[in-house]
C-alpha cells in the first residue's frame, strides 16, 4: 500500500499504472533479497513484544515483593487487634500494641453494607433490563448511561456522596454515607455482570415455566434467579473487592483518617454496627500512615497493605470458588 | 409480556394471582434501573450547583431559594435584589480557566486552574508514553505470538495489576520507584512527577493490553492467511494486517486508559505531592486536579467556604474531561469498526 503511494507520486497523474513498481522490475524480485533482513526484523520485533509483556509481570512482582519486604515482621497478631497509634514504638513487637483493628472492622462493615445495597439495586436493575424491558430507546439509553457511569472517576462519586448523602440527606460523615457512595460507584459493574449472568440462563427454562402457567414474576423468582445466582454472586463479590480498596470517595465523604475505636456500639450487650457514627477504613488508614514523615511508618503502611490485600485475595478466592462450584453444568 | 417468552403468551391463563402484583414488581425493578440514571443526573446537578457557588456568590439552590424567599416576602423587587446579589461574581470564569496561579485556600488567594491541569497533563502524557507502547506490544505478543497456554497464564496475571488498589501504587511509588529515581538523579525530592507518571503507567498497562488483545483476537484468521499467502512474514502480518484491522479497538483502549489516568487519584496524591507547579522538570513535585481534591478533603475546610466550593469547580472540569474521553472512545469504536462475518 505504501508502495503504490510512492509510485503514484513518481508518475505524475498516471492513475493507470498503480501497482507497477517504480523500478519497473519483477515485483517478486526484491522479496528474495530482503527476506533475511525481514526475518531479522521479525525476530527483533518478537523480542520487543516479549520484553514489553515482561514489563507488566516484573512490575507486579516488584510491587508485591516491595510490599512484603517492607512489611516483613510488622504484621503481628497485635497489629490486627489494636487501634493505631501516633508513636512508632507502640507498633514494635513487645510494645504497648498498635495496629489496624478499627479500620479493619470499619472496612468489613462498609463492604457488608455496600454488598446488601448493591445486591438489591444491582440485581433489580439487571432484572429490569434483561427480563422486563423491551428493546426500546429507554433501554438503550439506560445501558449507555451505565457504560458511561463506569468511566466516571471515583473521586467524583465522592463529591456526589458528600453533597447528597452527607449534607443534603443529613447522614453526616457516617458509615451509611460511605456505603451508599460506594454502592453508586460499583453499581455499573454489578449491573453489567448480573446482566451477563441472567443472559446465560437458557430461554428454554423460561418458556417451560411460562408453559405451566407461571407469571413474569414467578418465572424470575423461581426459575431465572436461582439459575443465575452463582454468576451474580461472583460478579458482585469481584465488584466489592474493587470497592474495598477505594480511598478517594471515602476521603470526600469525610471518613476519619485514624479512628481509635471500631464503628460498633453495644446495644443490650450485642455489638451492632454504628451506621451513623464516623468510621475508619483500611485504605484511609494506609494513606494516613504512608503520609507520615517518619521512615518507620512506611513499614506500618506496608503491613496495612498486606492486611488489605489479604482481605482482597480472600474475596477473590471466594468468587472463584463459587464460580467453579456451579460452572460444571 | 417478557422479552424472553416468545410464541403465544399463556402466562395469565387460569392464574389467580392479581395482575397488580406483576405491575408492582415491575415498578420496583424499574426503580432500581432508574437509580443509575438518577446517579448521572445527581452528579451533574451537584457539580454544576457547587461550581456555580464557586463562580458566583450563591450556589444554584441558594440562588433559587433566595429568589423564591424574596418573591414571597417582598415581591418581585426583593426577588430581583436576591438574584442580583446571588449572581454577584466571586471568581471570574476567565481567571479560573486562564489564570496560572492556584491557591484557593492560602492567602494571597488566586484561582487559576492551569497549574492543576498542567499537573494532570504531565501524568497523562508520562503514563501514556509508558503504557501505550508497552500495552500494545504486549497485546501483539499475546494475540499473535504466545501459545494459548502462555496467554491463559499471562493475561489474568496482568489483570491482577488492574485489581490492586491505587493506594498501593502510591505506596509503591514512594517506597520503590522514587528511591530508584533518586539513585540516578540525587536532587530528586520525595515527591516528584516522574514517579507518579511511572506508577500510573504501570497501572493502565493491563487496560491497554487486555482490551487491545481482545480486539486483535477478533480479527479473523482469513485475513492473516491471505497475507501469508502473498508471502508476508509474521512480522508483516502483525503490523500491517492485524494492527490496522483492530485499530478501532486499540484506539478505544488508548482513550479509556488516558481517561483513567486523568481520574487517577490516590497513587498520584501520594507520589507527586501537593504543590501546584507549572514545570517541565519531571523530578519536581506537582499537583493534579485529583490530588488537590484530596488535599481539600483531608483538611478542615468549612462547608460553604471558597475552598469547599473549589472542590466542585475542579470536579466539574475533571468530570467533563473524562466524559469527553469516554464518549470519544465509544465514537471511535463505532466509527472505525470493521465488521467481520
Amino acid at each position: 500500500m505504501t508502495g503504490s503511494e510512492r509510485d503514484g507520486r513518481g508518475s505524475d497523474g498516471g492513475g493507470e499504472d498503480e501497482g507497477v513498481r517504480a523500478d519497473g522490475g519483477d515485483p517478486f524480485a526484491s522479496v528474495g533479497g530482503n527476506i533475511e533482513r525481514k526475518q531479522r526484523l521479525g525476530r527483533v520485533f518478537v523480542g520487543i513484544c516479549f520484553a514489553s509483556t515482561l514489563v507488566g509481570i516484573v512490575a507486579l512482582v516488584a510491587l508485591i515483593g516491595d510490599v512484603l519486604y517492607e512489611a516483613w515482621g510488622w504484621v503481628t497478631l497485635d497489629f490486627l487487634t489494636y487501634p493505631p497509634s501516633r508513636f512508632i514504638e507502640n507498633y514494635y513487637p513487645g510494645g504497648r500494641g498498635a495496629g489496624i483493628y478499627p479500620a479493619l472492622v470499619g472496612s468489613i462493615l462498609l463492604i457488608a453494607l455496600t454488598a446488601v445495597f448493591t445486591m438489591f439495586i444491582g440485581v433489580g436493575a439487571a432484572i429490569y433490563l434483561e427480563e422486563y424491558a423491551a428493546e426500546s430507546r429507554l433501554k438503550s439509553f439506560i445501558e449507555a448511561n451505565i457504560a458511561n457511569l463506569a468511566g466516571v472517576p471515583s473521586i467524583v462519586y465522592g463529591l456526589l456522596g458528600l453533597a447528597v448523602f452527607v449534607r443534603a440527606v443529613g447522614f453526616g460523615e457516617s458509615l451509611l454515607a460511605g456505603a451508599l457512595t460506594l454502592t453508586l460507584l460499583i453499581l455499573p459493574i454489578v449491573i453489567v455482570s448480573a446482566q451477563e449472568a441472567l443472559r446465560a440462563v437458557p430461554d428454554s427454562q423460561r418458556e417451560a415455566a411460562y408453559g405451566v402457567g407461571a407469571t413474569d414474576w414467578e418465572v424470575v423468582r423461581d426459575v431465572v434467579l436461582p439459575a443465575a445466582l452463582p454468576g451474580i454472586m461472583t460478579g458482585t463479590i469481584l465488584s466489592l473487592s474493587r470497592a474495598i480498596g477505594e480511598t478517594a470517595p471515602l476521603i470526600m465523604v469525610g471518613a476519619a483518617t485514624s479512628m481509635f475505636v471500631a464503628p460498633v456500639r453495644e446495644v443490650g450487650g450485642v455489638p451492632v454496627p454504628d451506621l451513623f457514627g464516623s468510621f475508619a477504613a483500611m485504605p484511609m488508614q494506609i494513606f494516613d500512615w504512608a503520609r507520615l514523615p517518619e521512615a518507620e511508618f512506611q513499614h506500618v503502611a506496608a503491613a496495612g497493605i498486606v492486611v488489605l490485600l489479604t482481605v482482597l485475595l480472600l474475596m477473590n478466592v471466594t468468587a472463584i470458588l463459587i464460580r467453579n462450584k456451579y460452572e460444571t453444568r | 409480556m417478557s422479552g424472553a417468552g416468545g410464541g403465544v403468551d399463556l402466562s395469565r391463563a387460569g392464574s389467580n394471582i392479581p395482575a397488580g402484583r406483576n405491575l408492582a414488581v415491575r415498578a420496583v425493578f424499574f426503580t432500581c434501573a432508574l437509580i443509575t440514571v438518577l446517579t448521572t443526573f445527581g452528579i451533574i446537578v451537584v457539580l454544576v450547583d457547587g461550581a456555580l457557588g464557586f463562580f458566583r456568590e450563591e450556589t444554584l439552590f441558594g440562588l433559587l431559594s433566595g429568589v423564591l424567599g424574596g418573591l414571597l416576602s417582598g415581591g418581585p423587587a426583593e426577588a430581583w435584589a436576591a438574584a442580583r446579589s446571588g449572581l454577584g461574581v466571586q471568581v471570574t470564569v476567565r481567571e479560573f480557566l486562564f489564570g496560572t496561579d492556584w491557591s484557593p485556600i492560602i492567602r494571597p488567594r488566586s484561582y487559576g486552574v492551569i497549574p492543576l491541569l498542567w499537573g494532570t497533563m504531565i501524568i497523562v502524557v508520562g503514563s501514556a508514553l509508558i503504557a501505550l507502547p508497552i500495552g500494545t506490544a504486549t497485546a501483539i505478543y499475546l494475540s499473535e505470538y504466545a501459545d494459548r497456554r502462555v496467554r491463559n497464564v499471562i493475561k489474568p496475571t496482568l489483570e491482577v495489576l488492574a485489581g490492586i488498589p491505587t493506594i498501593v501504587y502510591g505506596f509503591f511509588a514512594l517506597s520503590f520507584i522514587t528511591p530508584i529515581i533518586q539513585r540516578f538523579f540525587p536532587e530528586t525530592g520525595t515527591f516528584n512527577a516522574a514517579a507518579g507518571a511511572i506508577v500510573v503507567g504501570i497501572m493502565i498497562i493491563p487496560m491497554v493490553s487486555s482490551l487491545s488483545e481482545d480486539a486483535m483476537s477478533a480479527v479473523p484468521d482469513d485475513l492473516r492467511n491471505a497475507a501469508y499467502g502473498l508471502g508476508a512474514t509474521k512480522f508483516e502480518v502483525s503490523t500491517d494486517v492485524v494492527v490496522p484491522a483492530s485499530l478501532s479497538g486499540v484506539l478505544a483502549s488508548y482513550i479509556l486508559a488516558i481517561s483513567r489516568a486523568i481520574g487517577e487519584t490516590m497513587a498520584v496524591t501520594l507520589a507527586v505531592g501537593m504543590q501546584p507547579n507549572i514545570t517541565f522538570n519531571p523530578l519536581e513535585p506537582i499537583q493534579t486536579m485529583t490530588a488537590y481534591m484530596v488535599q481539600v478533603g483531608i483538611s478542615d475546610v468549612s462547608v460553604g467556604s471558597i475552598g469547599y466550593q473549589s472542590l466542585f469547580a475542579v470536579g466539574l472540569v475533571l468530570f467533563v474531561m473524562t466524559l469527553v474521553m469516554n464518549l470519544l472512545s465509544l465514537w471511535v469504536k463505532s466509527r472505525y469498526r470493521e465488521a467481520y462475518r
